[in-house]
């Protein structure tokens, strides 16, 4: 039968709470678990109140980026090979239960449908906003988990703060009304991806429109990815689509790989 | 993990002792990253998936060995072998590890 470590564990799982779960797989206690949540404390023990330290600061760490696997400790919560020295391995399996990443796209455009269904294979949770009600529709975006109707400003005061490295935002809008605020909004969070939609002269003008509102910093430009995804020749709706997200991965993993952002050729050759 | 949360209810329900095994590591490709996971009854009930089908016949007799008291909970590890025609092995060529151990914590 279960125990408590497991019963708030499926708790939390069923309720979509960020949660890590630390597993001795390997080592003096295998079996022994330990269980971390954000500001919570740690529930169980891996066999060493210094090891389950160190153990929960790292799964808080992995839980921040999603990631699941193997790491290697002292019994006592060694960490460096000096300390490792003639000390047994402790294998511990860190497994992260984070939300999916979250795609923001704004503006409802004939690219908006193709991009979401990409995300979504993806793995994201995909939200389309647009000011424009008639646009704006779970019934044109039935692949999107949310669509909502509204400008961007009151969508980054709400909930700009929830958004991380792993999380992307998606211009598409072309209408500097929408795409200006939302850069600045974009800009104001931590936010992995940045890109905004357009050709080279729309980006031009732009980006003269972002210097009038103050959008001047090097860290911020370094940041956005505009003209938006990698320059492959897309083409279709499709195509584009797929380039946002080869250049979303990209961006992620450090590839050097050709973003439309350095060239200055036409995008659709 | 998820997926397996309505069927362990069930089982814990009707008194099943039931095993879990997850993958924690993969070599090379394999169809199911870290964190996929299963779940074995004493009576031979299954859930999830550890490989999209290619080892799970043979992480059912581990589960069932580690509810009969006949293995400890531990790392088992899957590869390829093209030495040994009837070895379990994943078509993809990867190697994968799994953690199988009692649901008793």
């Amino acid at each position: 039968m279960s125990g408590p470590i497991f019963d708030r564990y499926a708790a939390l799982l069923r309720e979509s709470t960020p949660v890590a779960l630390a597993t001795v797989i390997d080592g003096p206690n295998v079996g022994a678990k330990l269980l971390i949540e954000n500001g919570a404390a740690p529930l169980g023990s891996l066999g060493h109140p210094e090891l389950d330290r160190v153990v929960a600061r790292d799964a808080l760490a992995e839980l921040e980026a999603a990631r699941s696997g193997i790491r290697h400790y002292g019994p006592e919560g060694q960490t460096t090979p000096e300390d490792l020295l003639d000390q047994p391995t402790v294998r511990i399996f860190i497994e992260s239960h984070a939300p999916p990443p979250e795609m923001w796209i704004f503006g409802a455009v004939d690219f908006t449908a193709a991009l979401a269904r990409v995300a979504k294979v993806l793995g994201y949770r995909v939200t389309v906003f647009d000011a424009r009600e008639v646009f704006a529709t779970q019934r044109r975006f039935p692949m999107a988990d949310e669509v909502r109707v509204t400008w961007p400003a009151p969508v980054f005061e709400e909930r700009g703060a929830q958004l991380r490295a792993r999380d992307a935002v998606c211009i598409l809008t072309h209408d500097p009304k929408f795409d200006v605020p939302a850069v600045q909004g974009a800009l104001r969070t931590r936010v992995g991806y940045i890109g905004v939609m357009g050709s080279r002269s729309t980006h031009t003008k732009r980006m003269q429109r972002l210097a009038e509102v103050g959008v001047t910093g090097s860290d911020d430009l370094e940041r956005l990815m505009s003209p938006i995804g990698l320059d492959l020749g897309a083409r279709t709706p499709e195509e584009t689509a797929v380039s946002i997200c080869a250049e979303i991965i990209a961006r992620r993993t450090g590839r050097d790989v050709p973003s439309l952002r350095s060239g200055t050729g036409a995008i659709h050759s | 993990m998820n997926e397996l949360l309505d069927d362990i209810d069930r089982w814990q329900t009707n008194g099943e002792r039931i095993a879990i095994a997850r993958v924690v590591d993969v070599d090379g490709s394999g169809p199911r990253g870290p964190g996929a996971a299963m779940a074995v009854t004493s009576s031979g009930e299954v859930a999830g998936s550890v490989s999209g089908g290619c080892v799970e016949g043979a992480v059912v007799s581990e589960a069932l060995a580690i509810l009969n008291g006949e293995r400890k909970a531990g790392v088992i590890t899957f590869g390829y072998s093209d030495d040994d025609a009837f070895a379990v092995g994943l078509t993809c060529g990867g190697t994968i590890h799994l953690f199988i151990e009692e649901l008793n914590w």
